[in-house]
């Protein structure tokens, strides 16, 4: 649906975007995530239209965005960082004159009413844009993306600004637009992402540092599960006794918490449980388990590990 | 085009702009009318609009200054640039909007017409050739003015060079008087405006005066075009 291919973006001797490529296939939810300045925006300018590219091409349905505009984008619902909103305009006429603007086909009073719907926007359609809070500005601004039903939306960051309720209404739109609709997002909040999205792309200093199915990504950095653990006791005595589970591959202490506790990190095979395992080998040595939790990577730190390193020298990187 | 034009014309209602401007216009039109019709014993229009020569000069940068340095602040020129709408028909709706309230101010000189008819004959074809006369100057000045709006962020930047702009071509004949020096002055005297505005009130309809003024607007829409184009690509 969506292919982009080398692409560049070079602010004189600066370059946002340093050729990067990927495809999003049909009814895809693509997350889009980065630090900031990392090149997001600037990559879906480009997509969109709004901004060229240096070099390489963008795609959307088979009709190249520089050579074929016209027909690119009306297959492209966009919402930029900042919505494009006319603020002397009240709700419904911005959004007649985006339906104009965007040469929808459909009967026009009936979508307009259906999209202000889905956005929950209906109550203030005669309300001037001017006067209405952040969060409703930025539904306004995803509505005037729904209009004519594209079939590729494009969304830069289109939570901020909303309170936990809308942003929970928002990813579950999002989400069902995806059964239809080709989503690109971006984001920088990686819960938001993990939660939303079918497949993720991790951006960095304008390059891509990883792609990957959502579910791949946390596991596919650690081949194996790992368990957290904090025990009083002697480390050798207790190193012995986990490592009699037949599950565990490797015990590891990594540094002392208090007194006469350590912590340790347990590598054990993957699909297997060793909670109650590890609870009844400790009670039966007699040492204290004061704290457990599961040591596998989080996408947080996957996030960081993937974009730390090349950060300090993103200080002086493109635009966002 | 629609979209655009509609909604540019509308805005210019829905803000103060289109109030100030049409009171402006109509305020020292009157009162030119008044000088030089009811004062100066006339039937003839050409006092008024020779004079609304320099107010045209100020009030269409008023108008214009908005059209696209404002959509770039407030971003919704993301809005324009990526629908399926093409740049010429982005810039010729703006321009037709401008276009659209300067025509509305402009009918006020057929209302002095009219009052005129009442107490003796005014020269139909002066008054008319004369109107359009005026009609052509203010689009070749809404065009050089909306190009300059697209070159600058700022709204006061784009009125100020506006009018400096108008200031500079409504001198240009005492310019043309100061320089002595002779091909310069060739080159200033083909592109005086005075000289083919002129000629309008006269009720002369010169097919050149009217190629004149409408080559300036195509080509000042064409170089609004290319400065879009080239926002994009830098």
């Amino acid at each position: 649906m969506v292919e982009v291919k080398n692409l560049t973006k070079c602010y004189g001797s600066i370059k946002a975007v340093d050729n990067i490529s990927f495809t999003v296939e049909a009814g895809e939810i693509l997350g889009f995530l980065g630090p900031n300045g990392a090149g997001k925006s600037t990559t879906m300018n480009m997509i969109t239209g709004y901004i060229s590219s240096t070099s390489g091409t963008v795609t959307i349905d088979g009709a190249e965005i520089l050579d074929n505009p016209k027909a690119a984008k009306k297959k492209i619902g966009y919402l930029p960082e900042i919505p494009p909103l006319y603020i002397d305009m009240t709700v419904k006429k911005y959004l007649e004159f985006m339906f104009d603007l965007k040469k929808v086909k459909l009967p026009k009073k009936e979508h307009i009413e259906e999209v202000m719907r889905l956005v929950n926007v209906s109550d203030k359609a005669d309300r001037i844009i001017k006067n209405l809070s952040k969060g409703y500005r930025q539904r306004v601004g995803f509505a005037q993306a729904l209009l004519g039903n594209p079939p590729v939306l494009i969304l830069d960051e289109p939570t901020v600004g909303l309170d936990p309720k809308q942003i929970i209404e928002v990813r579950k739109l999002i989400k069902s637009l995806g059964k239809k609709h080709t989503v690109i997002f971006s984001s920088h909040v990686l819960s938001e992402i993990s939660a939303t999205c079918d497949r993720i792309l991790v951006i960095s200093n304008g390059k891509i540092v990883a792609d990957a199915k959502t579910s791949e990504l946390s596991s596919s950095i650690s081949g194996e599960q790992k368990l957290a653990l904090q025990i009083e006791g002697t480390p050798a005595a207790i190193g012995e006794a986990i490592k009699r589970i037949p599950a565990v591959m490797r015990v590891v202490k990594k540094g002392s918490a208090g007194e006469n506790a350590n912590n340790y990190i347990v590598e054990y095979e993957k699909g297997a449980d060793i909670r109650r395992d590890v609870f009844s080998a400790m009670s039966r040595i007699g040492c204290p388990i004061l704290m457990m939790k599961s040591g596998n990577e989080t996408l947080e730190d996957m996030f960081l590990k993937l974009t730390s390193g090349e950060n300090d020298k993103a200080g002086k990187g493109g635009r966002d | 085009m629609g979209a655009i034009f509609k909604r540019e014309l509308s805005s210019y209602y829905n803000s103060a702009t289109a109030y100030v401007v049409m009171a402006a216009f109509f305020l020292f039109s009157g009162i030119f009318f008044y000088y030089y019709c009811f004062v100066g014993n006339t039937a003839s229009l050409a006092g008024v609009y020779g004079n609304m020569f320099m107010i045209i000069m100020f009030v269409i940068p008023i108008i214009t200054m908005k059209s696209f340095s404002e959509e770039k602040r407030q971003k919704t020129d993301q809005a324009l640039l990526t629908s399926p709408t093409s740049l010429t028909e982005i810039v010729l709706g703006k321009f037709f909007g401008a276009f659209a309230l300067y025509t509305i101010c402009c009918c006020i000189f057929i209302v002095y017409a009219i009052v005129i008819s009442f107490f003796a004959t005014p020269d139909w074809p002066v008054i008319l050739c004369t109107f359009i006369g005026t009609l052509l100057l203010g689009a070749a000045l809404i065009a050089m003015n909306v190009f300059i709006s697209v070159l600058t962020e700022s709204m006061i930047i784009a009125a100020i060079s506006g009018m400096a702009l108008g200031l500079v071509i409504s001198m240009m004949s005492s310019i043309i008087s100061m320089i002595s020096v002779d091909w310069i002055t060739a080159i200033l005297e083909k592109i005086n405006f005075t000289n083919y505005y002129t000629n309008f009130t006269y009720g002369i309809l010169d097919i050149s005066d009217i190629i004149f003024f409408l080559s300036v607007t195509v080509l000042f829409l064409f170089f609004t075009v290319r400065a879009l184009e080239k926002r994009r690509w830098s």
